[in-house]
């Protein structure tokens, strides 16, 4: 039995640490990955389930290849499994990204690394700006919603608060008067796209 | 003492940032302001840009590459875990009652209005890095306006919608060095 859970709590670890290491970007892009490891190497759970069990990464606070690694581990293995199913997922992420940034950090200071990288910050800004644009096709459907993420736009881009606030507020605001008039679209898994 | 504050703000940020991929921007924005003395606005751009061109999860290298400019391997080590505690966190108090938590209408309705926020949220993010990379010393850079206006326009043009973020940050790469930028 020992050895079972064991052996249970590595192979979750090592499905995550391949999930971590295939996934580029977030949100959908992990989504066959999770498939190819969790429904058909492992059979931990079915194609459904994996979908809420997504939905549930994408309706809890974090980021959601980490919310989907805790719970899918927890499922399987309890609290242990949980964490290292996390522990999995971002393994591959501390290694490549130390590696990267330490022989960056040597050769930032050349000029044609300085041009690159001026030339690639246009671009981070236009990647953002079109996830903005597909995420408000799924989050800014009501007149409400439009309100709302203009003033979370207002008050952190031109008055200059902390998106702390604007992430309790929306919460309040959302508890105390979205009430009947909100369909739910998160538990079908449409959103957090970017 | 710099890796205790590193810590409360990325668990901060595990907690707050709801959603995928660029939903912890606007939080590491926030910190190059609250702690100019950790990186600029600048180098978090090249950040991201050098996240969404490496495997793994967008929020989990940003996390890696932010600590580790502020504080090494152990800083590193510390903001990671820290972003991720929060998830560890929440989802073994709510696995406990899963059903009832999805089902929630409370849930459902802070949900509703979080989403909207989240995504203004990272608008500002993206308009301080616009601003940042096609507005230099007070004047307007033509190519960066350029170069700006041609990837957004790629980016909506379906044909090239599914195209990997990988490719245009190399155009611009390489664009970048061509023109001298």
């Amino acid at each position: 039995m020992q050895k079972g859970r064991g052996k249970l709590l590595w192979q979750l670890f090592r499905a995550f640490f391949n999930i971590g290491i295939m996934t580029f970007g977030g949100g959908y892009a992990m989504l066959p990955m999770l498939e190819r490891e969790v429904v058909d190497k492992h059979g931990w759970s079915t194609r459904e389930q994996l979908l809420s069990y997504y939905a549930i990464g994408q309706c809890t606070p974090g980021v959601i290849a980490v919310n989907t690694a805790t719970f899918i581990g927890y499922d399987q293995a309890g609290v242990l499994g949980g964490v290292l199913a996390t522990v999995g997922v971002i393994t591959p992420s501390l290694v490549i990204i130390l590696l990267i940034a330490t022989v960056l950090a040597q050769i930032a200071h050349l000029p044609l690394v300085a041009s690159a990288f001026a030339g690639i910050r246009p671009v981070v800004g236009a990647l953002i700006a079109s996830s903005v644009i597909r995420l408000c096709r799924t989050t800014t459907r009501q007149l409400w919603q439009i309100a709302l993420c203009v003033a979370a736009f207002v008050v952190v881009a031109l008055l200059g608060q902390s998106p702390v606030w604007v992430v309790l507020g929306a919460a309040v605001l959302g508890l105390l008067f979205c009430g009947r008039v909100v369909r739910p679209e998160g538990a079908q898994g449409k959103e957090g796209k970017a | 003492m710099t890796l205790l504050t590193l810590a409360w703000e990325f668990f901060k940020t595990g907690l707050l940032a709801t959603g995928g991929g660029l939903a912890t921007l606007p939080f590491l924005q926030q910190m190059s302001v609250s702690h100019p003395e950790w990186f600029s606005l600048e180098m978090l751009a090249d950040m991201v840009a050098v996240s969404e061109s490496t495997p793994g999860p967008l929020g989990v290298n940003m996390a890696t590459y932010v600590g580790y400019t502020v504080g090494g391997v152990a800083g590193a080590l510390v903001a990671t875990f820290a972003l991720v505690l929060p998830s560890i966190l929440v989802i073994l108090i709510i696995a406990a009652f899963l059903k009832h938590y999805m089902n929630s209408p409370l849930v459902q309705r802070v949900f509703a209005a979080l989403r909207p926020a989240v995504t203004g949220l990272i608008a500002a993010a993206g308009y301080a890095v616009i601003k940042l990379a096609v507005w230099q010393n007070g004047a307007l850079e033509w190519r960066s306006l350029a170069l700006f206006v041609l990837v957004l326009a790629a980016t909506q043009w379906k044909k090239l919608s599914r195209l990997h973020p990988i490719v245009y940050i190399g155009i611009g790469a390489v664009a970048g060095m061509a023109l001298g930028m």
